[in-house]
């Protein structure tokens, strides 16, 4: 199995991945590339067939959760602090919505993302993202021992 | 001249019955994601609480278990689009410009709700403040900024 199959399987077991139907399609440190295909349920304007806001804002939470875990090589339970969505036009009725996100810093205790969301291309994108995640979040909650800080790269 | 999608005749006729009524099913059912998502509306001395109705397939964590993150930002969405529907000045259905999500608790798999307060009202932009809880309104799991356009330029040319 390989890391893009892997990655598909984890998100697979997620309830709400699979009601969207996310698929990843690129997976590296540089950049992460998925989709939630068309689908008629998930429509916020019954006139134009243009899917719902929350459909974009779930799909690059999702890439970007995933963006930073490429960053770190390994999976760390994490929690997304913050996430902004500034929406540039509404996707294509009938179009698949793809989201790419790059993690563009790692502290210790902090993963920086930026990303958008297109139908086509990047070049023309229906939204653009920011989100901040929290790292070593589950080690908060479950032991009283110091996590190893290898988190941040420098 | 207005495009249909400012028009939205069929919607705009169920959200002024809903104004009248109270009661914003007939909307949430005319929308597919809002039915998706489970979202309900209740109006309340004016104002709308928004409703996401637990169900299974809103997780995103399976192992603690919690909610999507995603989710969360849907229902914050959706609680200050029906809380600007209930002004009576707002006749078209307002478009996200942004919106701006904190994450201050995890969402556990129960029913979620949310309040939108309008803290300016301009004559083409709205500023709203959301927040959204499950058990205890003091105890927010999720919070947000966002901006909606309520109509377009006077002078836009018709397409």
């Amino acid at each position: 199995m390989d890391k893009l199959e892997s990655i598909q399987d984890l998100l697979d077991r997620v309830p709400h991945q699979r009601a969207l139907g996310f698929r990843i399609v690129t997976f590296g440190p540089e950049e992460i590339i998925g989709f939630v295909p068309y689908d008629e349920r998930l429509v916020g304007n019954p006139l134009t067939g243009v899917p719902h806001g929350g459909v974009v804002t779930t799909l690059l939470d999702t890439i970007g959760g995933i963006a930073v875990w490429a960053r770190l090589e390994r999976f760390l339970a994490m929690a997304t602090l913050d996430l902004r969505i500034d929406y540039l036009r509404p996707s294509t009725p009938g179009a698949d919505v793809y989201g790419r996100v790059e993690c563009y810093k790692l502290t210790r205790n902090v993963a920086f993302t930026r990303g958008t969301a297109f139908n086509e291309s990047p070049a023309d994108p229906i939204a653009a993202m920011t989100a901040t995640y929290m790292l070593n979040t589950a080690s908060e909650r479950r032991s009283p021992e110091t996590p190893p800080d290898d988190a941040d790269p420098r | 001249m207005p495009t249909p999608d400012d028009l939205h005749p069929g919607l705009v006729r169920l959200i002024e019955q809903a104004r009248r009524t109270g009661n914003y099913d007939p909307v949430t059912d005319a929308i597919p994601y809002a039915k998706f998502m489970g979202i309900h509306v209740t109006s309340e001395g004016g104002h709308a609480l928004t409703c996401m109705r637990y169900a299974a397939h809103l997780i995103g964590n399976p192992m603690l278990p919690a909610l999507h993150g995603g989710t969360l930002g849907a229902l914050l969405e959706h609680a200050a689009i029906f809380e600007l529907l209930s002004e009576p000045e707002v006749v078209r259905i307002p478009k996200t410009i942004n919106l701006t999500v904190e994450y201050l608790r995890s969402g556990r798999p129960r029913d979620t709700f949310a309040r939108a307060d309008i803290t300016k009202h301009g004559r083409r932009v709205a500023n709203v403040l959301i927040r959204a809880w499950q058990e205890d309104p003091g105890r927010p799991i999720a919070a947000g900024h966002a901006h909606f356009l309520l109509r377009a330029p006077p002078t836009e040319p018709a397409e």
